[in-house]
C-alpha cells in the first residue's frame, strides 16, 4: 500500500487541476451493465406473491417479502386499542420529524399525533448524511434543471409529477430550515455555498459541513421536543391494522424494551421507516444505520401497497475499504465536489471523479476487478485511493479541515490524515432507490397509509442524485404530514383488524412459498462471528 | 494489527475473549449481545452508543463512543442506554438572541466550575468547557461554532460535576446564531417567490410533455 501511495503522490502535481473525461450516454451503459452490481446475473428473482408480483427484486428483498408476519392473525387483541390517535407516524428521521411537525402545524392537536421510533429519536440515515441537500437557489440554477438533473439521474424511471414536485419545493424547504435555525454554509457576501455534487449541471449542494444531516436532523428534533409531541422510542411497528375496506388504520407496536405488543389506532398512518442497508445486498458492507432493515417495504407490502424500482439498489462509490474498521463507511461525494480523484493503484485517474453514483461505482468495481488495478488491504478488501490531498492543493492549506471536520476526524482516529495521505475506497450499499409507490400528495396506494422518505420509490426512478434524499425527506415528509392531517380531519377510524394477515398468508400458500423466514426482522444480526465477515459476492 | 490477536474484556464484569481489532461495539456483538439500546448510525454520527468503561488495575473512569473506540486488553465496559436529562422547552419564535437568554434557560451554567472534565470526555474532541463559558458570557457565535460538531451523546453532561448538559445550550445557541444573527437568505427567500409566482412552470410543463427519447436528448446537451 505504501509503494502506491508513492505512485500517487508522484502523480498528484500532474492530475491537479486536470479532469478526466465523462462516460457518453453510451458509454455509461455499457460500464452499468458490465460492473454494476445490480446487473450481476442471479443476484435477483421475480416476487411470486403481491400487488408487484413479477418484479424483480434482489433475493434478500424477495426474501423478506416471501416470508411470514412476525404476529398470526389470531396473536393479539386489536379491537381495544391502548393509543387512539389521528395520525400516526412511524419512524424518527428526517421525514417523520417532518410530517409530524407539520401535521400539527395544520391543525391537528398535539395529543391526536403520535411518533413511533426502533431506536432512539432521530436515530437515522437522515442524520448520518454528510454531503448536502441540493435546492436550485443559485443565480444560474433553476427548477427545471434540477428536474432534467434528477430524472436523467434516475435513468428516466422516475415519476415525472413527483420529480416537479422535489425540483419545485427544494428551496422553500431551505427556507423552512433556516427559519427555524438550521446553520447553512454561506460565503462571505451572505450568499449560499453551493458545491458539485455527480450528475448535476450547476452547483446546488447546499452545506452544514460535512455534517449537513446531522445539523438539520437535530434542529428539528429539538422543534420537535419543544412542541411536545408525544412519542415512544425504542417501539417499532410490526404490522400495520386494516378495516374491513382494507384501509390501514393504525399499527401493531412492538416494544422493544419490555418485549410487548402495544396497539395504535389512527385515521391516518405515515410510514417513514427509511432504507435497507442493514439486508447487505449481494454482501455488501453499507453506509446505512443500525436500524435500516427495510420493515416499510414489508409492512406496506402485508397490507398491499404496490412497490417500485426495487430492482435498482444505489452503491456510494466511495465507501472506506481501509482501514478494517472503517469499512463500508461513507466518505462523503463532496470530497469529489471538491476536487479529490479517485485513481487507481498506478496514480492514474480512471474516471471522472463525479459521474452519476452508479456509474462512478461501477468504474471503481472494473478498476479492481476487472483491471486489476486496485490496492488490496491485508483483510483482502480491494479498493482504489480517493485523492484527498488534492483538496487543500487546489483551495490552500486549511481546506480539509474547515470544511471536512467528520471525514478529517473519522480517519485522524486511525492515524490516517486525509490531508496528506490518499484514503482507500469501495463502493458501499447506500440507498433503496425504490420503495412504496407514492403519489403527489404522499399516498401510498392503500387508503390511510403515507409514505416519506427512503421508504418510498417514484421520486428518484433507478438512481438517486447525491443531496436529493435529504430533499426527498423534507418536501415529501412535510407532505405527508399536511395530506394525512387532511385525511384525519375527514375520515372516522375504522375498525382495526388483521385480516390482511390472513390473506397474506394465503398468498404465500398459493404461490407454494414454504418457508420459516419471519418479517419485518426490526434489527440485523451480527451475534458471533458474523461480526467478521466481509463477503462481497463480486466474483 | 494481527487479524487473530485476541484480548480479554469484561462486558457488564463478564469475561470474553474478542479479536483486538474490533471496536466496542463490534467487539460486544462477537461476545453475543444483539444490541438493541446503545447502537446507532455505527459511523460516529449519532452519539447512541455512549459507553463507559475502566482499564483493570487503574481507578480512572473513562468515557467513549462504542463504534468508533477500539477494544484493549483489560478493558471493563458498560454501556448507557439512555441519558437522563431534561430537555428545556422554548419557543425559538418568542426568543431573541440576548446575551442573558442561556441564563435564563440554563441558570445552572453559572455552576461551571471551570473543571474541563466535560473538554476532556467529549469523543469529538470539542472544547466543550469553552462553549459553556461562552454561553454564560452571552457570545451566542462562539457558543454555535464551537459546538457545531456536537452529537448530543450525553457524555459531557453525566461527567459534569456541576451537573449542566452542554449539549442542550450548544443546540439552542445555533439555533439563535442561525435564526436571529446569521439570519434568512435573500437569495433563497427570491427564488421561493420566483417560484412561487410560477415562472419556472411553464418549461417543466414542457419538459413533462416530451416523450423520452426527446428528452434523453435534452438530458445529454444541457450544460
Amino acid at each position: 500500500m505504501q509503494k502506491s501511495i508513492s505512485l500517487v503522490e508522484e502523480t498528484r502535481r500532474e492530475r491537479a487541476g486536470r479532469s478526466f473525461p465523462f462516460m457518453s450516454m453510451e458509454e455509461r451503459r455499457r460500464i452499468l451493465e458490465e460492473w454494476h452490481p445490480d446487473y450481476k446475473p442471479g443476484t435477483k428473482r421475480p416476487l411470486l406473491i403481491g400487488p408487484s408480483r413479477g418484479m424483480i427484486v434482489p433475493h434478500e428483498v424477495a426474501d423478506i417479502l416471501e416470508a411470514h408476519p412476525l404476529i398470526g392473525p389470531n396473536e393479539i387483541d386489536v379491537t381495544d386499542p391502548e393509543y387512539d390517535v389521528d395520525v400516526l407516524v412511524i419512524g424518527a428521521g428526517g421525514a417523520g420529524l417532518s410530517a409530524a411537525l407539520t401535521a400539527q402545524e395544520s391543525g391537528i392537536e398535539t395529543e391526536g399525533i403520535l411518533m413511533v421510533q426502533k431506536l432512539r429519536l432521530g436515530d437515522s440515515n437522515s442524520k448520518m448524511s454528510q454531503g448536502g441537500i441540493q435546492a436550485a437557489v443559485g443565480p444560474d440554477d433553476s427548477p427545471a434543471l434540477h428536474f432534467l438533473d434528477i430524472i436523467g439521474g434516475g435513468l428516466f424511471a422516475n415519476k415525472p409529477e413527483l420529480v416537479e414536485i422535489l425540483a419545485k419545493e427544494g428551496p422553500e424547504v431551505i427556507r423552512w430550515h433556516e427559519s427555524l435555525g438550521v446553520i447553512y454554509d454561506k460565503n462571505p457576501d451572505g450568499t449560499m455555498k453551493l458545491i458539485s455534487g455527480g450528475g448535476t449541471c450547476r452547483n446546488r449542494m447546499l452545506t452544514c459541513k460535512d455534517y449537513t444531516g446531522l445539523e438539520i436532523t437535530r434542529v428539528l428534533l429539538d422543534e420537535f421536543l419543544n412542541r411536545e409531541i408525544p412519542y415512544l422510542e425504542f417501539t417499532c411497528a410490526v404490522e400495520l391494522l386494516t378495516d374491513e375496506q382494507g384501509q390501514v388504520t393504525g399499527a401493531v407496536l412492538w416494544d422493544m424494551d419490555s418485549d410487548e405488543y402495544r396497539v395504535v389506532r389512527a385515521k391516518s398512518t405515515i410510514l417513514a421507516t427509511g432504507g435497507f442497508g442493514r439486508l447487505h445486498i449481494q454482501g455488501f458492507e453499507t453506509t446505512n444505520h443500525y436500524g435500516a432493515t427495510g420493515d416499510g417495504i414489508v409492512l406496506a407490502y402485508h397490507v398491499g401497497a404496490v412497490l417500485r424500482d426495487l430492482d435498482a439498489t444505489q452503491y456510494h462509490p466511495t465507501g472506506a475499504a481501509y482501514p478494517e474498521q472503517l469499512v463500508g463507511q461513507l466518505c462523503t461525494e463532496a470530497l469529489r465536489g471538491r476536487g479529490a480523484q479517485p485513481v487507481n493503484r498506478l496514480g492514474e485517474m480512471f474516471v471522472h471523479p463525479l459521474e452519476t453514483r452508479d456509474a462512478e461505482s461501477a468504474a471503481i468495481i472494473r478498476e479492481c476487478y476487472g483491471r486489476d488495478l486496485g490496492v488490496t488491504t491485508p483483510t483482502g478488501m480491494r479498493g482504489v485511493w480517493l485523492d484527498t490531498p488534492l483538496i487543500d492543493l487546489l483551495h490552500g492549506p486549511g481546506t480539509i479541515e474547515r470544511e471536512f471536520h467528520a471525514m478529517y476526524r473519522m480517519f485522524g482516529r486511525f492515524n490516517i490524515d486525509i490531508r496528506k495521505e490518499p484514503i482507500l475506497v469501495f463502493p458501499t450499499l447506500h440507498y433503496m432507490n425504490g420503495g412504496v409507490e407514492i403519489n403527489p400528495r404522499a399516498e401510498t396506494s392503500i387508503p390511510g397509509l403515507f409514505a416519506a422518505g427512503e421508504v418510498c420509490g417514484g421520486v428518484h426512478g433507478k438512481n438517486r442524485l447525491m443531496g436529493n434524499s435529504q430533499l426527498d425527506l423534507y418536501v415529501f415528509g412535510r407532505r405527508a404530514g399536511r395530506y394525512a392531517a387532511e385525511r384525519a380531519r375527514k375520515v372516522q377510524a375504522g375498525r382495526p383488524t388483521l385480516n390482511h394477515i390472513e390473506r397474506y398468508e394465503r398468498w404465500l400458500e398459493e404461490a407454494g412459498i414454504k418457508t420459516s423466514r419471519k418479517a419485518p426482522i426490526l434489527l440485523p444480526e451480527y451475534r458471533g462471528k458474523r461480526t467478521l465477515e466481509h463477503i462481497i459476492k463480486l466474483l | 494489527m494481527n487479524g487473530d490477536e485476541m484480548v480479554t474484556v469484561y462486558i457488564m464484569g463478564k469475561r470474553h475473549r474478542v479479536p483486538a481489532n474490533l471496536t466496542i461495539m463490534k467487539a460486544m456483538e462477537y461476545a453475543g449481545y444483539q444490541l438493541r439500546r446503545g447502537a446507532g448510525c455505527r459511523g460516529g454520527f449519532c452519539g447512541a452508543c455512549s459507553t463507559i468503561y475502566r482499564m483493570r488495575g487503574s481507578f480512572r473512569l473513562q468515557v467513549a463512543l462504542a463504534c468508533q473506540k477500539m477494544v484493549e486488553d483489560g478493558m471493563i465496559i458498560t454501556q448507557l442506554p439512555f441519558i437522563p436529562s431534561e430537555k428545556k422547552r422554548y419557543n425559538l419564535e418568542k426568543l431573541r438572541p440576548d446575551p442573558g437568554v442561556f441564563l435564563e434557560y440554563f441558570p445552572e451554567i453559572a455552576r461551571c466550575l471551570s473543571c474541563n472534565t466535560c473538554t476532556k470526555a467529549c469523543p469529538q474532541d470539542l472544547m466543550v468547557m469553552d462553549y459553556v463559558q461562552a454561553a454564560l458570557r452571552g457570545d451566542i457565535k462562539t457558543a454555535a461554532e464551537l459546538s457545531f460538531d456536537c452529537l448530543s451523546c450525553g457524555l459531557c453532561a453525566v461527567r459534569c460535576p456541576a451537573e449542566i448538559v452542554p449539549y442542550h445550550i450548544g443546540q439552542l445557541a445555533r439555533r439563535l446564531y442561525s435564526r436571529y444573527i446569521v439570519g434568512p437568505s435573500h437569495q433563497v427567500q427570491n427564488r421561493v417567490m420566483e417560484i412561487e409566482k410560477g415562472i419556472y412552470d411553464e418549461e417543466i410543463r414542457r419538459l413533462k410533455s416530451l416523450d423520452i427519447n426527446m428528452l434523453r436528448e435534452i438530458y445529454s446537451r444541457r450544460g
